[in-house]
């Protein structure tokens, strides 16, 4: 039998920290063959990152490798010198990263730094290398090669700059590449593509990948092995269709439970991963007579207080009507017009009470300059919004008192920053409520923080931390909570999941399902990710550049799409079809 | 009791950091030395440099009790006028410390509101403090500060002058001092004024002096906190400064910077202790609030760590 290109057995990683030594990789064993795909799965802080750096000798300081062997080839990695370790670096083992916009030194050409790497390795004339260069820009589709590589990284867009980063990393006819979330960053229509580059590359000049990423639609699609890790432990590996297709550990099939699907829509997702048992108990703490009942009473009793008639409303909660938006660069002049970039161009729809729409498109659509518009952010250029049958002032003559700034909640992408980290979680979640004046002085708020945080499934005890204690979806459960706390009729969700693992993202579209059963919650759900906005929505609305392309039901939409860019859209996005 | 602070302090990253940073140690350890030696003065100090009849001619130019001719009465030495020099610097460090903690105070307060409301209301007003602060920056901090001494030296009676002159040289440092303040707290505003946490308070309707004090200030500390010790070494040493040059506090009241100015004028009469004593507290002083100032910067920074 032939030998493996890299070899790892037994591989542990461990970082001492002054709490004690913590192990990060833990008995890791994994081969790959020439030309192979190797899938890296697994949840953030799973470790797939530290086996990444471990190969190509870069662990963070104060990590080391405290066992086992990585062998490429005829190499034992470990017993190089740091000085061979810097020549096998680049000449036999390249790296990919996530990010396209910071990989590439913006100050340099393309040229510059293709040729500088080429010379590195290879002593070779400047033209010559230039030549090569040339090539390999080529090979990697960029059209018209010889006249591009005298640009400068930020004239090319995410997409191309991603392939000349692979470029770069082929300069030295590598024979590993380690590509670590190569497309997280891009959208569908671009992750097609480079994912369809790197089958290419790895068929034809026989490298070996070792594709890090979370997503398991992209591991589907091309990876051929799989190895399944959490917290540091291989969980199960093995040929991809069989791995994904009929998983045999608990955690992975736990995990495919988790990935929501393009061509079904689930109620509820079940199976959802357990938590880590390792993780810490904590003693009970728990504010007297605060439970999730109780916050839900006092969430369905102004609901009932309000509507005095039982038949429910018949107008739509939100109407959006020939919405423009215009941003002006925001330098003013008296000399020159002012000129501006239409984010948003002729938008109308209109959302149902108690339904879900979902708003879907790529980056730079305009899907959040919408919901911007809609909580009184950014100013429409022309176009009304009502809200409940009145009209909605934009957002500067709205004023900070308007009933609507209660009704419509926002939750947002990024739990990080969402949440002031100087703030305890218990005046987080009271801020509303002395906001809005809700309840009077009988009201204990205290009580009714710590109840609202029991329905989101969160521990009473949470009051007392500060938000830079808990995890990013926790954070986003708090996040949920302080917006039901201000008893909104209108959830806008802003990529509500997509800072978040696939399990935790179950739980989070559980929840949000659960509350709008229960309180008659409308929803706005925006997300570039198809296959959650499949869950969660009963209408869809495509955008693309500021311009509406399709507005339909969303089983029609999922089904039979009209519009070109839909049909490609939903071509684009990775499937687990394969495994079907 | 040792072991138990250190495990405690695990939680607490500054805490921990300062506990392994013998520098650091040393430094506050300086620090706290001086300022309790200055605050304590009219316990500590043998005589009181006031009291003019505590004091005679006739013991003027003493050297050190250890030097020849030392008198076991001054400990350090006494000066031209024959006032105790140990004396004098407890009770001129009292002064200087005073001088820069009000001003550091001052500049801190006019600066960080003013850094506040520019990074956070933006536009017209931004442009217009901030090239107020651009015009700040381009004169000297010693030149802002004898302006306005000698604006308020030409507006008010000699008397009444030498009653405020604490006052007016606290105003005048701070002065020189806000636009630090002003242009850091700017900076870290516009970072934090576009992150979702203010637009949340914004959707919610929160009325904005609220959300600048009670969601952005708090944020925005750690680099404040930073400036606001470096400059507690910036104000003493232009306390000292201006003092020195006879524009600072009255000749009878000594300081740090005083004290040198008197001592200058003996250095070449080979009457050394008068100018070495107070210069060493001096720089023992700044050097010691320095590196607290450096030790914090790094410490709140999380990329250095």
């Amino acid at each position: 039998m032939n030998q493996p290109l890299l070899n790892i057995t037994n591989l542990t990683v461990k970082f001492p920290t002054r709490f004690g030594e913590f192990t990060a990789i833990d008995d890791v064993s994994l081969t790959i063959q020439p030309g192979e795909i190797h899938g890296l799965v697994g949840e953030s802080g799973a470790g797939k990152s530290t086996i990444g750096a471990a190969i190509i000798g870069l662990l963070q300081s104060p990590g080391y490798i405290a066992n086992g062997h990585v062998q490429l080839m005829d190499v034992d990695l470990r017993k190089l010198s740091p000085a061979d370790y810097h020549r096998l670096r680049g000449n036999r083992i390249s790296m990919i990263f996530q990010d396209p916009q910071t990989s590439l030194n913006p100050l340099l050409t393309i040229a510059d730094q293709l040729v500088e790497t080429i010379q590195q390795h290879t002593p070779m004339s400047d033209s010559d290398a230039r030549d090569h260069a040339i090539q390999l820009l080529d090979e990697t589709g960029i059209p018209n090669p010889a006249c591009r590589i005298d640009s400068y990284p930020h004239q090319f867009s995410g997409g191309m700059r991603q392939r000349v980063v692979i470029a770069l990393a082929l300069c030295t006819n590598p024979e590993l590449i380690i590509a670590d979330e190569p497309t997280t960053a891009l959208d569908v229509a671009v992750q097609k593509q480079i994912l369809q580059l790197i089958q290419q590359l790895a068929s034809q000049r026989k490298v070996g990948f070792l594709l890090i990423t979370h997503d398991i639609g992209v591991i589907a699609e091309i990876t051929h092995r799989v190895t399944v890790l959490r917290n540091g432990r291989v969980m199960e590996a093995g040929e991809t269709a069989q791995v994904l297709g009929a998983p045999t550990h608990e955690y992975t099939q736990a995990l495919m439970a988790a990935v929501p699907r393009l061509n079904t829509k689930l109620d509820r997702f079940h199976n959802i991963v357990k938590d880590d048992p390792s993780a810490e108990e904590e003693d009970e703490w728990d504010v007297p007579g605060a439970s999730a009942q109780f916050a839900s009473d006092w969430l369905l009793g102004k609901r009932n207080t309000e509507s005095k008639t039982d038949v429910p409303s018949t107008h739509p909660i939100l109407e959006v009507n020939n919405l423009d938006v215009i941003f002006y660069s925001n330098q003013p002049s008296w000399f020159r017009k002012r000129t501006g970039f239409q984010a948003l161009n002729n938008i109308s729809f209109k959302a149902e009470q108690g339904k879900t729409l979902g708003v879907v498109g790529e980056s730079g659509s305009g899907k959040s300059t919408l919901a911007k518009a809609i909580v009184g952010l950014v100013d429409p250029a022309t176009g009304t919004l009502s809200f409940d049958g009145e009209a909605l002032p934009p957002g500067s003559k709205r004023s900070r008192q308007h009933p609507s700034r209660r009704r419509i909640q926002m939750v947002f992408q990024d739990p990080y920053s969402s949440l002031n980290n100087r703030r305890s979680v218990e005046a987080i979640l009271t801020e509303p409520l002395k906001l809005y004046g809700h309840g009077g002085r009988n009201l204990d708020s205290r009580k009714l923080a710590a109840s609202v945080l029991d329905l989101v499934e969160m521990p009473q005890r949470s009051l007392t931390k500060y938000p830079h204690q808990f995890s990013g979806g926790q954070r986003q459960r708090i996040a949920v909570a302080r917006a039901l706390i201000a008893q909104p009729e209108f959830l806008i969700c802003d990529e509500p999941t997509s800072a978040l693992d696939v399990s935790i993202q179950a739980q989070m579209l559980n929840l949000l399902k659960d509350l709008q059963t229960e309180f008659g919650l409308s929803i706005l759900f925006i997300s570039h990710n198809l296959a959650v906005v499949r869950q969660m929505a009963d209408t869809v609305v495509v955008l693309k550049d500021g311009e509406m392309v399709e507005y339909a039901e969303s089983e029609t939409f999922f089904t039979s799409p009209q519009a070109e860019y839909s049909q490609l859209l939903l071509n684009e996005t990775p499937s687990l079809a394969l495994l079907e | 009791m040792w072991a138990k602070i250190k495990r405690a302090s695990v939680e607490n990253e500054l805490l921990y950091l300062f506990l392994h940073s013998p520098v650091a140690m040393v430094a506050t350890l300086i620090a706290v030395l001086c300022i309790a030696g200055a605050l304590l003065a009219p316990w500590l100090a043998p005589s009181n440099p006031y009291d003019l009849a505590s004091f005679d001619l006739m013991d003027s130019m003493v050297p050190p009790a250890w030097a020849d001719n030392g008198d076991e009465r001054f400990a350090l030495g006494t000066d031209d006028q024959g006032r105790d020099l140990l004396s004098a610097i407890l009770y001129g460090t009292r002064l200087s410390l005073m001088v820069g903690v009000f001003s550091v105070a001052f500049a801190a307060v006019l600066g960080v509101s003013i850094g506040l409301m520019a990074g956070y209301i933006g536009g017209r007003f931004d442009t217009i403090m901030m090239r107020i602060a651009d015009i700040q920056l381009s004169l000297p901090a010693i030149l802002t500060a004898l302006l306005i001494d000698g604006v308020a030296r030409g507006i008010l009676p000699q008397q009444r002058h030498d009653e405020l002159m604490l006052i007016v040289l606290t105003v005048a440092i701070g002065l020189s001092l806000w636009v630090n303040f002003a242009r850091t707290a700017r900076a870290s505003t516009f970072v934090e004024r576009n992150k979702e946490y203010v637009q949340a308070a914004e959707i919610m309707g929160m009325h904005p002096l609220r959300i600048m004090l009670v969601q952005i200030l708090p944020n925005i500390m750690g680099p404040i906190l930073v400036i606001l010790t470096v400059d507690l070494a910036v104000a003493i040493l232009l306390e000292a400064t201006l003092s020195y040059l006879g524009v600072g506090v009255p000749p009878n009241q000594p300081s740090l910077g005083t004290l040198i100015r008197i001592g200058t004028e003996y250095l070449f009469s080979g009457d050394w202790w008068i100018v070495l004593f107070p210069s060493a507290t001096l720089i023992t002083l700044i050097i010691s609030v320095n590196v607290l100032g450096d030790f914090l910067r790094d410490a709140l920074n999380p990329r250095l760590r």
